[in-house]
Parts: C-alpha cells; sequence; structure tokens
C-alpha cells in the first residue's frame, strides 16, 4: 500500500532545506506510520534528489511527521536550475513510497 | 471575555484580491492583514528604490488599497501589511493619496520601519552565513540590501498611536498577526505562553489560502467545494490566545483539522523550536479540533523567551541563469529529447561556455525527482527537454538558451515550441544581528 492511501502531505522551504510533512488522515494509523516510516528510509527515497541529511521530527497531536531535508534544493529557491525551485513537489514523492 | 477578528488578506506578494474584500464585507473582522514579501522580495524591491526613490513597495499597493481601503473604512476594519517591502513611507504616501481620491478623511495611516540595516553591513563583514556556515565577507557576489526581521513591536505603537492602515518593510510574517493581539489584549512582551499561541494564529493566516483548502485538493481523496472561489481563512481569538479559525459563510475552500495540520507544519523545522523575533514557539503539542462546519479550534501551542538576536535578509548578486526548452512528440519523442540533450552538452563542451553548474531535464520524465535511470511506467505522447545553466556572465548564460534553439535546424527531428531566457539572480544569505542593532521606527500620517 502507497503512503497516499493513509497520510497527506505538504513541502516547505527555507535556504538549501525542504521540510515535507507526513499526516496520518485517521490518527489511528499515526503510530504504524511512525513505526515504517524511518528517517533512513526517507533518506533512501529521496537519494537522487537529497543531498544532506535527514531528520525526522514527531507531532503525536496531530498525528503527523514532519522530514528535515538538508541539501535538497539545489543550493535554494534563488539559485536552484530546477523548474520546481521550491522542491514543492517533494510532497507527492513521499507519498509514493510502499508502507 | 473580549474577543477580536483577524484575517487573512493575502498570503504572497501577487495573491488573488477578490478573497480579502470578501473579509472585509462579510467577515465581522477588526483586522485584515496582507502578508506580501518573501524572503527575496525585499532585495528586488531595495533596486527598485535605488533607480526611483518614490518607488521599492509592492507592485500590487495601489491595486489592493484602492478596492481595500474604501472597504475597510466603511467597515471599521484596520489595515496590516508588509507591502512596504523597501520604501515604507512611500508606500503611505500612496495610501494617503488614494485615501483622498476615495473621498476618506479623518484616518491615520502608519510605515513602520528600521529594519533596514544595510548602511552598517561593513559592521557584520565576520557574521556567519547560515546558508553556507562561512563568514559574511567570503560571499562573491555585490551585497545590495540587508534587512532584519523586526518583532510586533513596531506595529503595536502604531496601533497604540490610533492607526487604522500599518504599512511595514521587514518583519516576521507571524508578527503581522501578533501585533493586533498584543495591542487589545495587552499582552505582555515576556507573556511567552501567549505570545506562542499568537504565532501559531499568524503561522495558519500568513499563507492566505493555505489554510482553507488551497494548496490542497487531490481529486478523490482530499476534496475542495468550488476552489475557484476560495475564500481566505479568518481567526476569533480571546485574551487568552485561545481561538478558531474559520472563513466566510458561502465562500469557496473547506476548513478541517486536515487543512490546519498541512498549514501547521509547513516551512517549519523542529516543531518545538520555532523562532521568531517576538518569541520561541512550541508548536510540538498544537491540536484541533473540528467543532463546526468549515470551524476548527486551536489549541496546545506554548512559547519559550525569545533569542538576543535577529534575523538579517542580505540580497547579493549572485550569478546568471540561462535557460532553454523545446518540446518533442509522438513515437520515440523521449529518446529524440535524449539525443537532443546530448546535442547540447556536446555543443556548449564545443564551444567552452563556462557554467558553474549545467542541469539538463527531460519534462515528463525527470525533471522533478532526478529518476532519469527508472523506467518509464508507459510511453509517453510528449517530452520537453529542458536546459538551465548557472553562470558568472550574462554572455555564457544567454549560449544555453541558444544552443537549444539551435537545435531547430541542428538537432533532432520535430522539435518544437523552443525558448531561451537570461536572468540575473539576486540571492539572499541569512546572519543573526544584535537584537539593539535594528529598532522599529513608527511615523503616523493624518489624511
Amino acid at each position: 500500500m502507497r503512503l497516499w492511501e493513509l497520510a497527506h502531505s505538504r513541502t516547505g522551504d527555507k535556504g538549501n532545506i525542504s521540510n515535507v510533512s507526513l499526516i496520518a488522515y485517521d490518527e489511528a494509523d499515526y503510530e504504524r506510520i511512525r513505526r515504517a516510516v524511518t528517517a533512513e528510509r526517507v533518506r533512501e527515497h529521496f537519494k537522487d534528489v537529497v543531498k544532506g541529511e535527514v531528520t525526522r521530527y514527531e507531532l503525536p497531536a496531530v498525528g503527523a511527521l514532519n522530514f528535515v531535508m538538508q541539501g535538497a534544493l539545489g543550493g535554494g529557491v534563488t539559485r536552484s536550475l530546477a523548474t520546481d525551485k521550491h522542491g514543492k513537489c517533494l510532497s507527492s514523492y513521499l507519498l509514493e513510497m510502499e508502507l | 471575555m473580549k474577543k477580536i477578528r483577524i484575517g487573512s488578506g493575502a498570503g504572497y506578494a501577487g495573491d488573488r484580491l477578490e478573497p480579502s474584500l470578501e473579509l472585509i464585507e462579510h467577515g465581522a473582522l477588526d483586522y485584515i492583514c496582507y502578508e506580501c514579501l518573501a524572503e527575496r522580495t525585499i532585495a528586488i524591491a531595495q533596486q527598485a528604490r535605488l533607480k526611483d526613490p518614490s518607488k521599492g513597495y509592492n507592485a500590487l499597493l495601489e491595486y489592493r488599497m484602492n478596492a481595500a481601503l474604501p472597504l475597510a473604512h466603511k467597515h471599521g476594519v484596520k489595515i496590516i501589511t508588509n507591502m512596504g517591502a523597501a520604501n515604507p513611507l512611500a508606500a503611505v504616501e500612496v495610501v494617503k493619496r488614494i485615501a483622498r481620491d476615495k473621498g476618506i478623511s479623518g484616518i491615520k495611516i502608519a510605515a513602520v520601519y528600521g529594519d533596514d540595516v544595510f548602511p552598517r553591513i561593513d559592521e557584520y563583514r565576520g557574521a556567519a552565513v547560515w546558508e553556507t556556515g562561512e563568514p559574511l565577507e567570503r560571499l562573491a557576489g555585490e551585497i545590495v540590501s540587508a534587512n532584519a526581521y523586526l518583532g510586533c513591536e513596531g506595529i503595536v505603537e502604531a496601533l497604540k498611536r490610533g492607526a487604522d492602515v500599518v504599512i511595514t518593510g521587514r518583519v516576521s510574517d507571524p508578527a503581522l498577526f501578533i501585533a493586533p493581539l498584543v495591542y487589545e489584549f495587552g499582552w505582555k512582551p515576556d507573556d511567552w505562553d501567549r505570545l506562542g499561541k499568537g504565532t501559531v494564529i499568524g503561522h495558519l493566516l500568513e499563507c492566505g489560502g493555505q489554510a482553507t483548502g488551497g494548496y490542497f485538493a487531490d481529486p478523490g481523496k482530499k476534496d475542495v467545494p468550488e476552489p475557484w472561489r476560495l475564500g481566505f481563512p479568518l481567526i476569533e481569538a480571546d485574551e487568552n490566545g485561545d481561538a478558531f479559525i474559520t472563513k466566510v459563510v458561502g465562500s469557496g475552500g473547506v476548513v478541517t483539522t486536515d487543512t490546519c495540520k498541512e498549514q501547521l507544519i509547513y516551512e517549519i523545522h523542529d516543531p518545538s523550536t520555532y523562532i521568531t523575533p517576538d518569541v520561541t514557539a512550541d508548536f510540538s503539542r498544537v491540536s484541533f479540533t473540528q467543532s463546526g462546519k468549515d470551524v476548527v479550534e486551536i489549541r496546545g501551542a506554548t512559547g519559550r523567551a525569545r533569542t538576543d538576536t535577529l534575523k538579517v535578509s542580505i540580497g547579493y548578486k549572485d550569478c546568471f541563469i540561462g535557460e532553454g526548452e523545446i518540446s518533442y512528440g509522438g513515437p520515440n519523442c523521449v529518446e529524440r529529447a535524449r539525443l537532443a540533450r546530448e546535442i547540447v552538452r556536446r555543443r556548449l563542451e564545443l564551444r567552452a561556455v563556462p557554467t558553474d553548474e549545467l542541469r539538463m531535464d527531460i519534462v515528463g520524465v525527470d525533471s522533478l525527482y532526478r529518476n532519469d535511470a527508472a523506467p518509464l511506467p508507459s510511453s509517453p505522447s510528449e517530452a520537453r527537454l529542458r536546459v538551465a545553466a548557472r553562470t558568472k556572465t550574462r554572455e555564457a548564460a544567454a549560449a544555453i538558451g541558444n544552443e537549444v534553439e539551435t537545435l531547430y535546424t541542428n538537432g533532432p527531428a520535430g522539435g518544437g515550441g523552443a525558448t531561451a531566457t537570461v536572468q540575473e539572480i539576486i540571492s539572499v544569505a541569512s546572519i543573526l544581528i544584535p537584537r539593539a542593532d535594528a529598532e522599529a521606527v513608527v511615523a503616523v500620517e493624518e489624511v
């Protein structure tokens, strides 16, 4: 099952760092998602894009995780050569991950 | 218990106008706040001001105020905005003229500035740049602007002096929304928990429609009613900072715990430590409760003492970016786009065009996730080659698009829709400075 079935996501940018949230539709699924979607797995999933570390923060009160990915935006929004300079589309790619 | 209502008028510099007018007319608001100043925008505005001292404010200021000012005046709604950008004083003159043109009198319009620390930039040569970790003096490009993120204190002072419209330069985004809470409820500057709650309120409102179903729809999975007339959010807060978020009844969009959760985590890193000039806010225990259709209660935010420093955004002339694109369609289009990519790469080498970084994407295949090696799920009916390079000179940047355009007569069969662009890039570097180096200045004018 893809994460897309159970969770939704939004990407934000600060400099060359991207943060991608992962929010369970049903808070009952949070624990299962938390166990499965580790920072290491996310780092591997984004290996073609993310050049630095991935840190995971937990927000159990809203059933969500926040992945902070260093070196993810081709030098940052002002100087990136990407079409998607903000990395806005990274959230959709996280939801492709198989649970 | 006293309550106030604050609406979100804009979530970025070029945002839609109609939702804010709907909020002013039908939102029973006390305040409407327009957030219109992204990190780099002020550097570009500073250059506009250098060319013409009467410019350097948001390009849509007149467009917005022509419509919003008469309505806000009629409904007794105060306007707070960072549309002053690099020139809040000039923006005040514009709004004064609009007021006179519309026959509005007896209102006060305030400028809040003091964020510009460019004149003392030499003092910060040794400061560490957040983006690179290196001292500021190692920055290669010419510095064109330096603006500190001020907190809410200047706006609060303007409101105390009776301002109906407050126009700022660089302040933190949440400060636009915290200021009316601090002013109306008399919150102390070290009431960290309430300021933390105010920060969450500001964070939920500062991106306009992103809290009301904008940037949210995923058909069949997350549906948003009537997104074409998406309404913007408003909050009603009490003196403790407890609040609910909603939108005008009958507007498009949706306010649910899910829309609020997406916006809560937007552009934050450690949720327990969200640093702003006013407070170090803690979002980690925030929760949402759906208390009615399009009504969500916000609970659980706290705060800790603010830091002793202010963040400064420094704009500098970084580089040029040259780009070119061309499309291929029909059978074998991806292979022709790949051949075109190889041709451009070789031609740039043959001409010895100097680039700092070269990137070649095939839009529809690998432009977003860089996964060119992954097998295509199906054969697309079109593919668009995109070549982009960062260069030190305008001439080298122009060569990039030129070598894409020459694919018309020198490349694979059937290329079409070629484009070529060159941009001069102003980038942003961030440093921290002592808090005392930048103090808000308030000027109030009456019409």
